[in-house]
């Protein structure tokens, strides 16, 4: 008997444990993987629990996932880079509030020897074409992010993607900068990534400038009129801390000493 | 990047919480139902002992994607509002533990010679001093389904990365700060992690091991 009881106390002391694991409100944002990879989140986000007093699970997932997760009322505030499928996603009424927050750019990396010869090309599509016309290696996300979505972008039109040299990859930007970096591969990486990532690898730049490659990000809170049970309130504290001068500020700064220039360039007006 | 110690103790303490509580949970549930199956003749038993073993190798992803279904805000458990929890990642791995335990304990209680429970029966045990004895002739295999169940929760990283999010601070373990770290290139900080992951379940092990390894000989 003296032993289940034992078994019961323990049960009861498993019990209270997990109730230590009760939060404040919780606030759900879904986001890409280069604001988690950048370890920008990682500053931005204590600032704003402690100034709000949410917790906030950030899902750190490819843009596509993210705004699926907004379409079906799972997250409550995105922040993502692909401009397309957010004026659809606002267009079909699931997002509001739609607001600029901060740009850097996408650029072409690829392993120093440059097999291809994307140096020389004159725009962004020329130096695709490059790349599929000496069939080098590339490696896409393959996800359905934003990064993906603006790469798709890009390759000319008679471009066939074949997978002798197309490698789909699935994975964040992080991962796939480690993998491309292996493979000597190119890929497409928004900047900022790619400087956090830089001194481990042996990838770098070999173009940049063209205005194709401009990459946004938008902060979109989750429709309450279509989900009800969202955390409308935090959703929308979220985005006015976003766009506040002080924190347009420390995202302008955000890396810059380090990286010996900035990642992000604030967006809001 | 400068180490942040606390924050490795933390993920270090929630991984210990998360799957310690999954395994309690496991035991209770698995030892249960094993015992169950085992001591009880039913229609659809052959089936229930497929079911349970089949359940021995679920996809840990399988069960993440599960689990995240149904709590998810629109799914039918939504409004518990425990998804990205410590929580949904304890349910998730109890629904893998669970069998593995359960599974083990069956056939652990099926070796025990039909004779031995005849006479217990006719000697007077009845419920639950007859599984007593049974736990006490079993036990170096019950504590072998225990260590199987915790060793297939601990290492496992597809359904609490799916189920918690791998939030810093609150849903990060030991696996899936892993898999972080080598995606971010900190390759030693990935190493050195896994280092102290396969030490800490040895140790776990190792204890279990000594409890068994002394009623062997007692």
């Amino acid at each position: 008997m003296k032993k289940i009881r034992f078994v019961t106390w323990l049960l009861i002391a498993f019990i209270l444990l997990q109730a230590s694991f009760a939060f404040s409100k919780n606030l759900i944002l879904a986001t890409t993987t280069s604001t988690v990879d950048t370890g920008l989140l990682d500053v931005l986000i204590p600032m704003f629990e402690k100034q709000s007093g949410y917790s906030v699970k950030t899902i750190a997932v490819g843009s596509g996932m993210a705004m699926e997760m907004g379409k079906r009322g799972e997250a409550d505030v995105l922040l993502v880079h692909s401009p397309a499928d957010e004026e659809k996603l606002v267009g079909e009424g699931a997002g509001i509030n739609r607001k600029a927050i901060m740009h850097n750019d996408f650029v072409l990396v690829g392993p120093p020897a440059d097999p291809a010869g994307v140096n020389s090309a004159r725009d962004a599509r020329e130096a695709f074409g490059k790349i599929a016309g000496t069939g080098s290696l590339f490696i896409s996300r393959g996800d359905k992010s934003g990064t993906h979505k603006k790469e798709l972008s890009v390759w000319p039109k008679t471009t066939l993607l074949s997978n002798t040299w197309y490698i789909e990859s699935g994975q964040g930007m992080g991962a796939i900068l480690m993998i491309a970096d292996q493979k000597k591969a190119y890929l497409l990486s928004d900047r900022a990534t790619y400087l956090s990532y830089k001194d481990k690898l042996k990838l770098v730049i070999l173009y940049e400038g063209d205005k194709l490659l401009l990459n946004s990000y938008h902060v979109i809170e989750v429709n309450p009129e279509k989900f009800p049970k969202i955390n409308h309130e935090g959703a929308k504290a979220f985005s006015d801390f976003l766009i506040s001068p002080a924190i347009q500020k420390t995202i302008a700064g955000f890396g810059k000493e380090k990286y010996k220039g900035a990642l992000f360039f604030s967006d809001a007006r | 990047m400068p180490v942040n110690y606390s924050e490795i103790f933390n993920i270090i303490l929630l991984t210990f919480k998360v799957s310690g509580t999954a395994l309690l949970f496991s035991v209770i549930l698995g030892f249960s139902l094993g015992f169950f199956v085992a001591l009880n003749k039913f229609p659809g038993k052959k089936i229930l002992v497929a079911v349970i073993n089949t359940g021995m190798g679920l996809p840990p992803v399988v069960v993440g994607l599960l689990v995240l279904l149904f709590l998810w805000r629109g799914g039918p458990l939504g409004f518990l509002e425990i998804i990205y929890t410590p929580i949904a990642m304890v349910i998730a791995q109890i629904i893998l533990a669970t069998p593995i335990i359960s599974g083990l304990t069956m056939a652990a209680i099926q070796q025990v010679p039909q004779k031995m429970i005849w006479q217990a029966r006719a000697l007077g045990a009845r419920g639950l001093n007859l599984v007593w004895l049974l736990m006490r002739e079993t036990r170096l295999s019950l504590l072998a389904a225990v260590m199987a169940g915790f060793g297939g929760i601990i290492s496992e990283v597809g359904a609490v990365m799916m189920v918690g999010g791998n939030i810093k601070d609150q849903t990060r373990v030991m696996t899936t700060a892993i898999v972080l770290e080598a995606q971010r290139g900190e390759i030693n900080m990935a190493v050195a992690l896994g280092l102290v992951l396969l030490a800490l379940s040895f140790s776990v092990n190792l204890g279990l091991t000594i409890i068994q390894q002394r009623v062997k000989n007692r």
